[in-house]
């Protein structure tokens, strides 16, 4: 086991997957030469050589569409948007393109391809470079949706998607990339669509995603030592496929959901999950279902004001006493 | 040459001169004139077959346009690739692609290309190289790029050829997909239909330059290639030269044809906006009259073209009585082919 920073695991899973397989191929603005705004594509170039590596225009359409076209044709494209607000410059191929194309066909192309991006809050961008949007992504049929925690699901993920025959959107949250964590010895793969109980309790079952993981970790520590309540949490790491049935097992066995999203309220992930427990758990639930989101409205750029928007560790904390009477 | 922009040409086409002297094979000429018949009477096919009520949706015909198909057509290697548009039967049609297989989807029967998931606007025959029919305007221009790249680095010497009309040339995915391709050298041709009119409103009267894509071509380092587009020679002669260009790898081309549509936009469009003279007069320009007078002139039999004709038409009848036999698709094919597994499952 090594420890990695989130950051240098995104680079630690490329290259893998590049050294074992000469149809992976690298493209997104800064990426090459430069190693990426957030450094997380370092040394690759110099490794894999400017045929595999490649720099490209600040044109969101170009990458995608060129991605697109080269994953259906024979090459296993990774293609990284710099931050995930841009993905509204070229949802058509995101969201057109790519998801729909297979089915179009009646299955005669297919779309192994990944696109990263950074994603979330954390750094004081303001609301164009800050935005949680992979529930756009998980709105679209055809795409799969993936948003690790840990440097080790970076790497186990990011392998995952690159050898899927499908589209995945793997959205690195940016605050996370200073972040640090083991990651196995040797090839890591892990497998899309397979939530994982991060911690065991009995009385709540928190889902979060992403950098609200080790919030609600904290947040279960809290309430643990301040009230004795035993919290469950559950890292979703993939919302397409979604692991309903490890949802569906601990929110029964608790009674209790609360959902620990970054995104905006409205049409956030936590809707759909909070939809299926009500659907196929209603008389399991001891409390209503609680949904601790940002509220529908862009991110601030001041730090105590982005702080204010964010669900914070306090604010797990009181909306699991509150559900908890 | 009755299209007052038709009459400057910005450039020569690229290449040697001795290319453009180079006599065409008889076969390949009589190639060239089967493959516009066969799109003609296809699209007209088409057409009633609406009148019928047996076509639903819409569907956008080329009618008038049918040589800058042909002319690639003939001119390409059987595993190039083709990016088209929503008007795209006739460039699916080209690459060998079978009537029954594209009438069938227009009809939404179990006999058409995608079983009726695509519909008109998105024929696709991978196994002929149709990669596709792209009906967000501009879109496939970025994705052609990135099959060409994708060829490259293949090393497998396939040029992927990517046709859109007037109105995609003032879409950001245009400009993204031209620089990219100019600098990475890709062996891309893209070919810009100008029909005159985007839907219904005349390309010159909301662009800032008088040949759409010819007049941005030296924005990109290439060069500006302009052609009469209903000339299949012309067509057949330029697609030779840009496809060797990019097979040498010496990048990407830019070719503006200048074409008509002689109905609508789509179906539902009478195009009662374009003056009656100007149809008249690109009526008179009609592409396949005119090369069949040039083909008897250059001594081929009236009857060596009139069995063309017929074997044409025949084909056409054939193949709508095919679709016509075919069962509608069932049901349970609407949840199919999602993903790559052939199912649609998003959760466990």
């Amino acid at each position: 086991m090594a420890e990695l920073t989130y950051r240098e695991a995104v680079a630690a899973g490329i290259a893998q997957e590049m050294q074992r397989d000469p149809r992976v191929v690298f493209l997104g603005e800064d990426v090459a030469s430069a190693g990426g705004v957030f450094k997380t594509t370092e040394g690759l170039l110099q490794k894999f050589g400017p045929d595999r590596v490649r720099d490209t225009p600040i044109s969101e359409q170009a990458i995608l569409g060129v991605a697109m076209g080269a994953a259906m044709t024979g090459l296993r494209p990774i293609a990284e948007i710099m931050f995930s607000d841009f993905l509204a410059v070229c949802w058509d191929m995101v969201a057109n393109q790519i998801a729909k194309t297979r089915y179009m066909t009646n299955g005669q192309c297919s779309f192994p391809l990944v696109i990263r991006t950074a994603n979330g809050a954390g750094f004081r961008f303001g609301a164009q470079h800050s935005q949680s949007v992979e529930s756009w992504a998980m709105a679209v049929p055809g795409l799969k949706v993936v948003a690790p925690s840990t440097p080790a699901d970076v790497i186990g993920l990011l392998a995952a998607a690159v050898r899927d025959p499908d589209p995945v959107l793997f959205f690195e949250q940016k605050s996370l990339y200073a972040t640090k964590g083991e990651v196995p010895d040797g090839e890591h793969v892990d497998e899309l669509g397979k939530a994982k109980v991060r911690r065991a309790g009995e009385d709540v079952t928190l889902v979060a995603l992403g950098a609200m993981v080790a919030r609600a970790l904290e947040a279960a520590e809290r309430l643990q030592s301040e009230n004795g309540i035993s919290a469950t949490v559950v890292d979703l790491r993939t919302l397409v496929p979604l692991d309903t049935q490890t949802i569906l097992s601990e929110v029964k066995r608790t009674g209790r959901l609360v959902t620990v999203e970054e995104n905006p309220r409205l049409c956030g992930w936590g809707a759909e999950v909070a939809s299926i427990v009500a659907e196929e758990l209603f008389y399991d639930l001891d409390a209503p279902i609680v949904r601790v989101t940002t509220p529908h409205a862009p991110l601030p750029a001041a730090d105590n004001l982005e702080d204010f928007v964010l669900p914070s560790v306090e604010k797990i904390v009181d909306r699991v006493r509150m559900t908890l009477g | 040459m009755t299209n007052p922009q038709a009459s400057k040409p910005k450039a020569e086409a690229p290449g040697p001169k001795e290319d453009i002297a180079e006599a065409i094979a008889p076969a390949t000429r009589l190639k060239l004139f089967r493959s516009q018949l066969e799109i003609r009477y296809l699209e007209k096919r088409a057409y009633d077959l609406f009148l019928q009520n047996l076509v639903k949706g819409t569907s956008h015909l080329a009618l008038g346009q049918e040589a800058v198909a042909a002319g690639f057509g003939v001119a390409m290697r059987s595993d190039d690739y083709t990016f088209c548009t929503y008007r795209g039967h006739a460039h699916t049609l080209v690459r060998g692609v079978s009537m029954a297989g594209i009438l069938g989807e227009l009809m939404g029967r179990d006999c058409g290309l995608t079983r009726g998931k695509g519909g008109s606007m998105h024929l696709t025959s991978v196994e002929h190289g149709v990669m596709g029919s792209y009906a967000i305007v501009g879109a496939h221009l970025p994705i052609a790029a990135g099959a060409a790249w994708s060829a490259r680095y293949r090393g497998t010497e396939q040029v992927a050829v990517c046709f859109f009309g007037d109105g995609a040339t003032n879409i950001g995915a245009f400009h993204e997909a031209l620089n990219l391709a100019a600098v990475w050298k890709l062996p891309v041709v893209f070919v810009c239909e100008n029909n005159l009119y985007m839907e219904y409103t005349s390309i010159e009267t909301v662009t800032a330059v008088a040949h759409p894509a010819a007049d941005r071509a030296s924005a990109y380092g290439l060069e500006p290639v302009l052609i009469d587009g209903n000339d299949v020679e012309a067509v057949y002669r330029i697609a030779l030269q840009a496809l060797a260009k990019a097979r040498r790898g010496e990048g990407p081309s830019l070719i503006e044809a200048q074409t008509y549509r002689h109905g609508g936009h789509s179906r539902a469009d009478p195009a009662k906006y374009r003056p009656r003279k100007e149809v008249d007069a690109w009526l008179a320009r009609d592409p396949i009259p005119s090369y069949r007078q040039r083909l008897l002139a250059l001594g081929f039999s009236e009857s060596s073209l009139a069995e063309i004709e017929q074997e044409a038409q025949r084909a056409v009848d054939q193949a709508t009585e095919q679709a016509k036999a075919s069962p509608v698709p069932p049901t349970d094919i609407a949840g199919r082919d999602v993903w790559a597994s052939g199912g649609s499952e998003w959760r466990n």
